[in-house]
């Protein structure tokens, strides 16, 4: 990883940068941090972008909604050149007004529309009003008094008192029509009258759009007050109030009036609605190629906002980190770049540049890789240039879920699950974008693929497929009791030495003396007492496989300190920390070793309880009182005692020994640069070579040679805060190294015993699992399964569900969470505090396809 | 003695072909270091396990302990010959 600076011409600048988001191998530094982003330089570019994107946006949601589909573009449309965005611009602006114009026509006419369509019911009702009138005269009008007999036709009917009523005729919602109907009787205390008839078909409102049961009424009343409380009350309720003729054949006329205008108006309308339809559907077609386009477009001015312009010169300065390898391929971006925008111009020069800061880390990955990284990174991105614990993580992490989730049938459930998701990758990898939970289980598809398989395997040697043990090679032990003794006891236990120990004859061989060749012997699905015999295995293969990991772990930080060069770091870190986990941890493991080979059934009272052998070689104390805890080998208390000798020796070793260096390398430092006397200010870049030649000559020959190693020298980079602050104070420095290296020392040797005790996780999440599996049959299928006859198969039938969506729920998704993140946990914690920093910060890079994959697909 | 050792060098043999052998004849290209890892790895934590479960099981210190019933049908089932 080096840093760059690219001097680019401004006219080809925009070219390079397009011709590099393609390439998206480089991560541009930000020169202008302090330069507020509306003071930038193309702030007006990228205001245009943004406007375009809205435009974008509205037609989208226009398409949307007349639920046209979207074409997505089969290849990468490239960024446009700087011509290209004001012809885009200019097509975005009349697609939008164009769409616009179209949607105030359409509303202005639905409304006429509807306004039409009410007025329509409202003559056709009222004609059935007067009608009726005409043909029964009925005085309503209790309180005026009987002798007046009203011919409700009209305005005026001339009565024996000569009283004119009016009328005012409208729409008004069907819910409200009650409490319109007391509203009137209120407030105009009885003296008017109200007719109703309501429209049978729903009716768009005109104002709000909805549609709505409505009804026609008519209200008559006497005098210029009522009529404006009446008035008021239907603005109130908001109904819609149309004048209506009182002359029937005016009535007729309007009517008619009406009808063509309607007429009229829905051709008019479906018209429009044609015109839309076109118009959306040629803009669906471009509207993804056009949304890639603005989005790089914009993503290369936000870049280009990020160089520092030179006036003097006149070009654009940038700088960049960019991998030392694909230095060629970036020059050839940059001259397509210089010759596509016009060709003779200077090209773009590229030049690496020197740093002492930590560049980001930068991993090489593909599709299959990325999910392991994804798990290793969620806890600290390595530090630049140390190793990267994926490709172990890789092979031990679904190893050690596989431990823990151990059933074959239920890895087969698994596996089943992702390959579906691997073989069908291409078509499944837009789906579903905006579930997060699919997402998370897709993005992990390769990790639940390795998942399941080791599971299978696992599931296979824990012989245990959905609680039951398959007996493929026959198993190692017979029953050979005679029938009186079945008869007699309730259980039996058998005989497990495959030879006779006894001196009396009645020792029958019930053990073969071959183990079952793959897994546990299917006798022990039976037992009682299999739990008491899986826990010893399970419980000694975790600690095994935990010391192993652990151990594993220091080698790694074995290869960090030789790729670094921090020989002191050998002797005086890595050194007590393997002696330390050998004296006690390999040794515990040579003991189960030797206690699996040389303990059989004849000698069971005395064999030897490793964990009370271990906590007296701890406490220096060797009883022989319980014969599982007296000495069983010869020397055994010497030796023993030579080891934690040795490993409490590694204490005072790891936690003074960097210290001391330190004090001495500083003491050298000091009285060298006395000697030579430097001037105050080139004195960092001279101790530096200094440094260097009190280290090994391989490092010379590395300073030399690779530039790449001088540039981004890690070993300089990391000692250089050691070497400044020794240069400047002593007093401050020195404590500091003092506390961290106690917190160092503490941190392994108590995390040694504990990190072990840790791994027993293993044994605890496998005994859960197989418990719960068990449970599931005992309780559930089993029920189903042991009836006979039909009733049998029926019941067979109705168990299976809960049995099934049990299997899923609780012990595929819930256990295998559970056993996902105890197996991180072990790798986060017990392995990588062995080795891994995890300090650095990841590489993103300038990339036109990264930028347009993190886009999430609006639903 | 004899029999307990052909599965112990049959699966050693099956796991050390993969781990072992198997990785000096990945083609050159660019997973070749991943792959020879992932294989190396996986054998190691396959054949270490099966190892665990076969040895612990070669001298048991105690037998399965099974109800009276289930021993009559062993008997009937998988016979007495061993």
């Amino acid at each position: 990883m080096t840093l760059c600076q690219l001097f680019l011409q401004p006219d080809a600048a925009y070219s390079c940068i397009s011709e590099l988001g393609e390439l998206g191998i480089v991560q541009f530094r930000d020169l202008n941090p302090n330069v507020n982003s509306f003071q930038r330089k193309y702030v007006n570019e990228v205001r245009r972008c943004e406007e375009m994107e809205r435009k974008l946006r509205f037609l989208e949601t226009e398409i949307k909604k007349d639920e046209l589909p979207i074409y997505d573009p089969e290849d990468n449309p490239d960024a446009p050149k700087p011509r290209e965005m004001i012809d885009l611009e200019a097509t975005f602006e009349k697609l939008d007004h164009e769409l616009k114009e179209i949607n105030t026509n359409a509303d202005a006419l639905l409304r006429n529309f509807n306004e039409l369509t009410e007025l329509k019911h409202n003559l056709t009702m009222t004609q059935g009003f007067f009608d009726d009138a005409i043909s029964h005269p009925v005085g309503v009008m209790e309180d005026v008094g009987g002798e007046r007999e009203m011919e409700l036709g009209g305005q005026t009917t001339t009565t024996a008192a000569g009283m004119k009523l009016g009328f005012i005729t409208g729409v008004v919602p069907r819910e409200r029509m009650v409490a319109f109907e007391r509203m009137l009787w209120r407030v105009c205390r009885g003296n008017v009258f109200l007719r109703q008839a309501e429209i049978p078909e729903l009716i768009e409102d005109p104002v709000s759009g909805e549609k709505l049961h409505k009804t026609v009424f008519v209200v008559f009343f006497q005098g210029e007050q009522l009529k404006n409380r009446v008035q008021k009350i239907c603005e109130g309720f908001r109904a819609n109030i149309y004048p209506c003729p009182e002359n029937p054949h005016e009535r007729r006329e309007l009517a008619m009036g009406v009808m063509t205008r309607l007429e009229d108006l829905t051709v008019v309308l479906s018209q429009t609605q044609d015109h839309r339809q076109r118009v959306l559907a040629a803009t669906s077609r471009n509207l993804r190629t056009w949304q890639i386009k603005v989005k790089k477009i914009k993503a290369i001015y936000h870049t280009m906002n990020m160089f520092n312009n030179d006036v003097a010169r006149k070009c654009l300065i940038a700088e960049c980190w960019a991998p030392v390898s694909e230095l060629d391929r970036i020059q050839l971006a940059l001259r397509k770049g210089s010759e596509a925008s016009g060709g003779g111009t200077v090209s773009s020069v590229l030049n690496r540049m020197v740093t002492r800061e930590q560049p980001p880390t930068h991993h090489k990955l593909n599709k299959f890789t990325q999910g392991f990284q994804n798990l290793v990174d969620a806890y600290g991105v390595a530090t630049y240039r140390e190793i990267n614990p994926m490709p172990f993580v890789l092979i031990t992490f679904p190893f050690l879920f596989a431990v823990m989730f151990g059933d074959a049938g239920h890895g087969i459930l698994v596996t089943i699950f992702a390959l579906w998701m691997v073989l069908k990758e291409r078509s499944l990898k837009d789906k579903w974008r905006n579930q997060e939970v699919w997402t998370i289980f897709f993005g992990g598809r390769y990790i639940i693929l390795l998942m399941g398989i080791f599971s299978i395997y696992t599931g296979i040697i824990y012989n245990d497929v959905f609680s039951k043990s398959l007996n493929i090679f026959g198993s190692s032990w017979r029953v050979r009791f005679g029938d009186d003794t079945l008869a007699k006891h309730d259980s039996v236990m058998l005989e497990p030495t495959p030879y006779n120990y006894t001196r009396s004859g009645d020792y029958r061989q019930m053990f073969s003396g071959t183990p079952y060749p793959i897994g546990l012997d299917p006798v022990w699905q039976l037992a009682d007492n299999k739990i008491t015999y899986t826990n010893s295995v399970k419980m000694k293969f975790a600690i095994i496989i935990g010391i192993t990991q652990m151990g594993f772990g220091l080698f790694l930080s074995l290869w960090n300190h030789l790729h670094f060069n921090h020989r002191h770091a050998i002797y005086l870190e890595f050194l007590p920390q393997i002696i330390f986990l050998a004296c006690i941890f390999f040794y515990l493991i040579i003991l189960i070793f030797y206690k699996w080979t040389s303990f059989d059934g004849s000698k069971a009272t005395d064999a030897p309880s490793l964990l009370i052998h271990l906590i007296n070689m701890i406490l220096f104390s060797y009883k022989t009182d319980p014969p599982s805890a007296a000495v069983f080998y010869t020397g055994q208390k010497q030796f023993q005692t030579f080891l934690i000798l040795l490993a409490v020796l590694c204490v005072p070793w790891m936690l003074l020994g960097k210290p001391i260096y330190r004090i001495v390398m500083n003491k050298r430092r000091a009285n060298y640069s006395t000697v030579t006397n430097h001037a105050a200010g080139n004195d960092s870049d001279v101790e530096e070579q200094h440094q260097e030649e009190f280290h090994d000559p391989a490092e010379k020959r590395g300073v030399v040679l690779d530039a790449d190693v001088r540039d981004t020298d890690t070993e300089d980079m990391l000692d250089d805060e050691h070497s400044h602050q020794q240069h400047h104070q002593h007093e401050v420095e020195m404590s500091e190294v003092w506390v961290e290296q106690g917190i160092h020392t503490i941190e392994y040797f108590l995390g040694c015993i504990s990190h072990t005790a840790s791994y027993l996780r293993l044994w605890a999440l496998s005994l859960a699992h197989a418990q719960l599996s068990e449970v599931l049959w005992h309780m559930i299928l089993h029920l189903g399964l042991s009836m006979n006859g039909y009733g049998g198969a029926i019941a067979s039938f109705f168990v299976f569900m809960p049995w099934s969506s049990l299997t899923v729920f609780i012990l595929l998704l819930m256990e295998g969470l559970s056993a996902f993140l105890h197996a991180l946990r072990l790798h986060w914690v017990e392995f990588q505090s062995k080795f891994y920093k995890g300090e650095g910060y990841p590489f993103v890079p300038f990339s036109f396809r990264l930028l347009l994959d993190e886009a999430p697909v609006e639903a | 003695m004899e029999k307990f050792s052909i599965s112990l060098i049959v699966f050693t043999v099956f796991w050390g072909l993969i781990g072992i052998v198997l990785p000096f004849l990945i083609p050159k290209g660019p997973h070749r270091r991943l792959i020879q890892t992932m294989l190396a790895l996986t054998s190691a934590c396959c054949w270490l396990f099966w190892l665990c479960f076969y040895l612990h099981q070669w001298k048991p210190l105690f037998g399965p302990q099974i109800s009276s019933v289930d021993a009559r049908a062993l008997k009937v089932l998988w016979g007495q010959d061993l």
